[in-house]
């Protein structure tokens, strides 16, 4: 499946540029961490990547073919979607989608519950839920069927710190589990605790892609510069 | 004022004394647009969420025909089916007219449209909520229909309701096209619509309030088999 | 539990009549229907002809459109030209007159007009034209609207000139009696219909008797050779039936609050 290739893609909006031109190759091992200010185009880069959204120009390519790829990739989104049903009936959706047989299901759905610690509110309407919650039940949907690829868009951006360690807990177990994980952030503590490589992006563009360690200690641009001090990046 | 109250009093005894004749009209009201009420929704509910989930050169100009063809007068319809299925017509073979056949086709016609656009309209907004989501976790447009129809059944059943309140409630088409015939096509309105023009106000207001009544019982009923207006998300 | 609700709903809807009886389909005036005369003589022919009569209750206008396309095996009407046109133009072979009842005035009960004190129609009518009263008509050209327009142009009156007072209210008969009720109106109607409606309010016959208030029925049975599947044979029996004495016997029996309002003249 990988690497993936990005090659030269750009999206418009109206004849105006929201990210692009961007070139990336992303590689199986580690976690990639998405880092870059509030507006610098990583939500619409991810979804791109994930397939979300039309291309202006240029190409997104799997090492294997599009409908292939397609089966192997979840998404989590920055505000939870929650379907307008229970806990568990949300977890056992993409397995339902499959025809995974119920008792197999049920396991998997039980095992999930009992890592995001909602096993006691299986029964509950998950919108009811708080955002925390739900973001827990997304990250573990996400992962009930073992993508190998999976983008996530700030997924931690407005939760308190328990629900936030619990998420970066299953995240660093699943990639060690043999899933590719992309995460868009703009918290610089999270991308020092996970990220294996970052992709920095400002105004829509791509100014680095390498490893954690380089970018902290080379800053590679003017805006990575100003982002690692902590100033606000215009 | 006299004239409701007696027609009040009426209803309640013709009710109690389980009157044969009025048993009989109820139940063929309730035949005529309850079976109105089914072909409608086999029509309407796929054809909404079609709407929704598909892109298409005509979507638009549909939709907004479906939303005017509510406004549809009922007596026109019955004239249409009158002329299409009158002996003289094309379909006379088919021997329909003055048959509950005939009434429950000019039903659909009428109601189809009402069912639709309701039933467009919060699934729409659902999915605008679900559209990332279903597109991510990569299932068959078909899958996204019935996932997007399941958890919009509360509002669709709103939408029958509706239409089992138009249906219920109407006259002008099924008297055109059903004759009001004694013993075999007078239903509830025509036989107030009769009564009326003979001039026994308060046998048809006595009509009127069982017909109301009816329609009350049928709204109890659908909320309390769907365990609606349940628990805290109704 | 479902299930015998859904078979005692079925069985509910079952016509009366046996499902073997032939069904016949008439169209019916609506003044022959709120009358009560139907009510009187119809089932005496279901049970003699062994068939089951479906009544449509039209006016007269709908009952010949129902009749030139096929949708009924028989009319009963009242509007003579009409319905010799009807004959002329080959959608039935022959008219069969059956019997006939009168038209009358009614008016409100202080008769502001005066008409009861007319000594014939014309004059009566001369005196609602001048009177400036309430007068609803028809207005639908069924066979009573037809019978007020002529007297109107007996009199060489364009009934417009009452102006607002004339109330044109294109319904059947009864619809419009309920106007004239509301209105505190005149109103032409015949005299079955008025007696056996419900609500009279304020209004009361004012004159009747004139021969030309008289107001012929006459059966029309479709002709099968425009329309194939017509039942023509039953409705033979039918007019057969309509005929026979004991159709004299019944429709003269017919009263009305004591009075008997149909007179039988078939020949």
């Amino acid at each position: 499946m990988f690497p993936l290739r990005v090659s030269d893609i750009k999206i418009n909006i109206k004849s105006k540029r929201l990210i692009g031109p961007i070139n990336l190759q992303i590689e199986q091992n580690g976690i990639s961490i998405l880092l870059g200010a509030n507006g610098s185009g990583k939500t619409t880069l991810l979804e791109a990547l994930h397939g979300l959204r039309k291309l202006s120009a240029g190409k997104v390519e799997w090492a294997i073919s599009h409908t292939l790829a397609a089966k192997e990739q979840t998404f989590v989104f920055q505000s939870p979607i929650m379907l307008r049903r229970t806990v568990s009936e949300n977890l056992a959706f993409p397995l339902k989608v499959r025809q995974i047989s119920k008792s197999v299901a049920n396991a998997e759905v039980m095992m999930w519950a009992k890592k995001i610690g909602l096993e006691h509110k299986m029964k509950q309407q998950a919108v009811l839920l708080s955002g925390g919650e739900m973001q827990a039940i997304a990250v573990a949907r996400a992962l009930i069927t073992k993508p190998k690829m999976l983008f996530l868009d700030e997924p931690t951006a407005s939760l308190d710190g328990a629900t936030k360690k619990t998420i970066e807990d299953i995240l660093i177990s699943a990639s060690n589990d043999g899933t590719k994980i992309m995460m868009s952030t703009h918290d610089l503590g999270q991308a020092k605790r996970l990220a294996n490589d970052i992709v920095f992006m400002h105004n829509g563009i791509v100014e680095a892609h390498c490893s954690k360690e380089k970018f902290l200690t080379e800053p590679p641009s003017k805006a990575a510069k100003q982002f690692l001090a902590g100033d606000i990046v215009l | 004022m006299n004239e409701i109250l007696q027609g009040l009093i009426q209803a309640f005894w013709l009710i109690l004394s389980f009157d044969s004749e009025l048993i009989t009209i109820s139940l063929r009201s309730l035949y005529v647009t309850i079976s109105a009420l089914i072909i409608s929704t086999v029509i309407a509910f796929p054809l909404a969420a079609l709407l929704v989930v598909t892109r298409f050169q005509f979507r638009r100009a549909i939709i907004v025909t479906l939303n005017a063809l509510m406004g549809l007068p009922p007596v026109v319809v019955g004239l249409i089916v009158y002329i299409l299925f009158s002996r003289s017509g094309p379909l006379g073979v088919l021997g329909l007219l003055y048959t509950t056949s005939a009434m429950i086709i000019a039903q659909v016609i009428i109601i189809t449209p009402l069912i639709t656009s309701i039933a467009h309209q919060s699934m729409q907004a659902l999915w605008a909520d679900y559209r990332n989501l279903l597109i991510s976790i990569n299932i068959s447009k078909m899958q996204r229909v019935v996932t997007l129809m399941w958890d919009s059944k509360r509002a669709l059943i709103t939408a029958c309701l509706a239409g089992f309140g138009r249906g219920i409630g109407e006259v002008g088409a099924i008297m055109i096209v059903g004759g009001n015939i004694d013993n075999a096509t007078r239903v509830l309105t025509t036989a107030i619509s009769l009564e009326t023009s003979r001039g026994d106000f308060s046998l048809a207001l006595a009509l009127g309030f069982v017909l109301i009544t009816l329609a009350i019982s049928v709204s109890f009923a659908t909320h309390w088999f769907g365990k609606t207006e349940r628990g805290e998300l109704w | 539990m479902t299930r015998a609700l859904l078979i005692s709903f079925m069985l509910a809807l079952l016509p009366a009549t046996s499902a073997i009886a032939e069904k016949v389909r008439l169209a019916v005036t609506s003044s022959f229907h709120n009358s009560g005369l139907s009510d009187h003589i119809i089932p005496h022919i279901e049970t003699d002809l062994e068939i089951d009569i479906q009544l449509i209750v039209v006016g007269t206008g709908q009952a010949l459109k129902l009749g030139e396309n096929g949708d009924v095996d028989a009319i009963l009407v009242h509007s003579k030209p009409d319905e010799e046109e009807f004959v002329k133009k080959g959608f039935a072979n022959h008219r069969r007159e059956i019997m006939f009842n009168e038209y009358v005035i009614v008016g409100p009960s202080s008769d502001p007009a005066q008409i009861s004190s007319a000594k014939n129609l014309l004059e009566a009518f001369s005196k609602l034209s001048k009177a400036m009263v309430n007068f609803v008509s028809r207005g639908d050209f069924s066979g009573t609207h037809k019978k007020e327009m002529e007297i109107w142009n007996k009199i060489n009156f364009v009934p417009d000139d009452i102006g607002k007072k004339y109330i044109s209210v294109g319904s059947a008969m009864g619809k419009a009696i309920n106007i004239a009720v509301a209105f505190d109106a005149y109103i032409l109607s015949d005299k079955a219909t008025w007696l056996n409606h419900k609500n009279k309010g304020n209004l009361q016959i004012q004159f009747e008797g004139d021969r030309l208030l008289h107001n012929q029925y006459a059966f029309l049975p479709i002709n099968p050779a425009v329309h194939a599947h017509v039942k023509d044979q039953t409705v033979e029996k039918i007019e057969g039936w309509l005929v026979s004495e004991k159709a004299r016997n019944l429709i003269n029996s017919y009263l009305i609050e004591n009075v008997q309002v149909f007179s039988f003249n078939a020949r």
